[in-house]
């Protein structure tokens, strides 16, 4: 186990997040393939923190934490709204969202 | 030898979860997929020495995130026909296509030399700076050294980031609830 | 590493046998509060009737509805179960000894308590039911509400004894005081805090809205049959027996005591908490699912933020060191 392992995880795991924010129109699902996305991301601050020494990695990984989890609140209340209009949650509908 | 057997299950488990969280249509098998998945990533957190992370993850995630996921799923309702027939589109061939090939890419760059010279800049430059941030008696990823970086010396993005959270709150009950 | 290993097998069977010994001891005890005998003929005063108990349910036919979930239906009942057991991993047993130690170790407890509401959830939804998915519904809601309360009341002796780690915390009362009795302020009220949190998370009368007999049939549990009901019913009480032992551990000073301190001292404070939990569920009613809410979120957790504000003043008296 080495930095290039961990950094292999992480674009493995982004890769996946990626292709299901690519391929899914439920915007349930988007959003979920968005958490995965951000924490994929996250492994990389942990992994870069740990081997390079400074701690300064983790502490971004708690911003990061705190930012995948409002941006949860906010998209999910938004994924309510789309649904209370819409009788639907795919995002295609969202462009009605510009009026 | 331990930890490197631990890191290939734990990994083994985080891109299979991921892939499930992704590739089930039924929402809820996602959501509860998600929590697998970070779970296994709560353990790779634990053999990188961010135990403080690790269980931040955990809580955060099986306690808060799948709630709100599994509450707005039961909100909505939403039936195997509304989701839609599974489309099997030229395009998800070439998505699948391009995430292989970006993996590849990045394993083929990722698993060279690659940051052998950052790691080895880092060691000696970046070290000697923050050893003068770190206490003395707190070890690396330890609570006391976490708390440290946290409460000292990033004092202002941690107060931001509670700001954050407020407006997210907000925003989300004027998004979600419509009529005020 | 084998000491780890084989003390977390000791855990193991010592935290399961407790709950045998508990199911009996709590059989007995509602029986004479309502002035019955219970249990008497399984053993010497029916102390093997949790045995029987588990014959009876090993017996019976295991059924899956039609419509279920059948992996996840399955899964659930297990995992419950390791879920629950997971959070005795960090309960110091004696001085400076746990299975596993950590700096983080109430974040821990915490998380694998809130982590088993994860599998509840997943058996409620996989049973294709109404009553069992309206019974997770409400489990769910119920734990991350009471999940508030219940880190606001950890986080005062987290903070009066400067440390996350169990081990730590029990010491600085080993030394000083018991945050149950001193400081009175801070202390006792975030105990009760913690407790009412801690019946609520497992959900225990008077908070058991999540398997209300009158209204849900029995909750999660509905449509379980056999071993698998036999699981998750074990989950409960093992979830109440651990969720006993850290309260002890937090707020009562765990293995600290008169003459010798040690895993007997745990024991017994344990078991004081598990008798006044079941002393309030043979007593109390249960509350309205709405009841719960606002008692949660307009009560006890203003509630807890003015204790972990009282708890930082006190520390910065300096009185306690």
């Amino acid at each position: 186990m080495n930095l290039q392992a961990c950094l292999l995880l992480s674009s493995g795991l982004f890769c996946v997040g990626l292709y299901g924010l690519l391929t899914r129109r439920n915007a349930i699902g988007i959003l979920l393939s968005i958490e995965v996305m951000a924490n994929a991301a996250n492994l990389n601050f942990v992994a870069f923190s740990r081997y390079s020494g400074a701690g300064y990695g983790q502490v971004f990984a708690l911003f990061v934490l705190a930012l995948t989890v409002a941006e949860v609140a906010v998209g999910l209340a938004l994924v309510m709204a789309l649904f209370r209009s819409h009788r639907d949650a795919l995002v295609e509908l969202a462009s009605a969202f510009r009026h | 030898m331990a930890e490197t057997i631990l890191f290939y299950i734990f990994a083994i488990g985080v891109l299979f979860a991921g892939a499930q969280v992704v590739l089930r249509r039924n929402p809820v098998h996602g959501a509860l997929s998600l929590v697998a998945c970070f779970f296994f990533l709560a353990g790779t957190y634990v053999l990188l020495a961010a135990h403080l992370i690790a269980i931040l993850q955990i809580m955060v995630y099986a306690g808060a995130v799948m709630v709100l996921f599994v509450f707005v799923i039961m909100l909505l309702n939403l039936k195997d026909e509304e989701l839609g027939t599974p489309r099997r589109t030229i395009w998800k061939g070439i998505g699948l296509v391009s995430v292989v090939g970006a993996t590849g890419a990045v394993a083929w760059r990722g698993l060279g030399s690659a940051y052998d010279s950052v790691l080895a800049h880092g060691a000696a430059t970046q070290l000697t700076d923050m050893a003068k941030h770190t206490l003395p008696g707190a070890p690396f990823g330890s609570l006391k050294a976490v708390a440290h970086a946290v409460y000292l010396n990033s004092v202002l993005p941690f107060e931001l980031t509670s700001l954050l959270l407020l407006v997210a709150v907000v925003g989300a009950v004027v998004v979600a609830k419509g009529k005020i | 590493m084998i000491f780890a290993a084989s003390l977390a097998a000791a855990v193991v069977i010592v935290v399961l046998s407790a709950t045998a010994l508990a199911l009996w001891y709590e059989r007995k005890l509602a029986a004479r509060m309502q002035t019955r005998i219970g249990p008497q003929f399984v053993g010497p005063i029916g102390l093997f009737q949790p045995v029987a108990d588990l014959l009876k349910l090993v017996q019976k036919e295991e059924i899956v509805p039609m419509g279920a979930d059948r992996v996840l239906f399955a899964l659930a009942p297990p995992l419950t179960v390791i879920f629950a057991l997971a959070a005795a991993a960090f309960v110091p047993l004696w001085p400076g000894v746990a299975v596993v130690r950590s700096d983080v170790g109430v974040l821990l407890v915490i998380g694998f308590g809130g982590l088993a509401m994860v599998p509840v959830w997943m058996a409620g939804w996989a049973s294709f039911n109404k009553y069992a998915l309206l019974g997770a519904m409400r489990a769910v809601a119920q734990s991350i509400s009471y999940g508030v309360p219940l880190v606001l009341a950890a986080m005062v002796p987290v903070i009066l004894a400067g440390t996350m780690d169990l081990d730590g915390i029990t010491q600085f009362q080993a030394t000083h005081h018991w945050f149950g009795l001193w400081p009175i302020i801070p202390g006792l009220p975030a105990f009760i805090l913690f407790l009412l949190a801690m019946l609520a998370e497992s959900n225990r009368i008077p908070f058991d809205i999540p398997e209300a007999e009158s209204e849900l049939v029995a909750g999660v549990t509905t449509e379980y049959t056999g071993m698998q009901f036999g699981f998750v019913y074990l989950a409960e009480y093992v979830h109440t027996v651990v969720g006993a032992a850290i309260g002890s551990v937090m707020f009562l000073g765990g293995w600290d005591g008169p003459f010798a301190p040690g895993l007997h001292w745990l024991l017994l404070k344990t078991l004081c908490l598990f008798t006044f939990i079941y002393w309030i569920r043979w007593t109390l009613v249960r509350l309205r699912a709405d009841q719960l809410m606002t008692l949660c979120w307009k009560w006890l957790v203003p509630a807890g933020l003015g204790l972990v504000f009282l708890s930082a003043a006190w520390n910065q008296t300096g009185w306690s060191r």
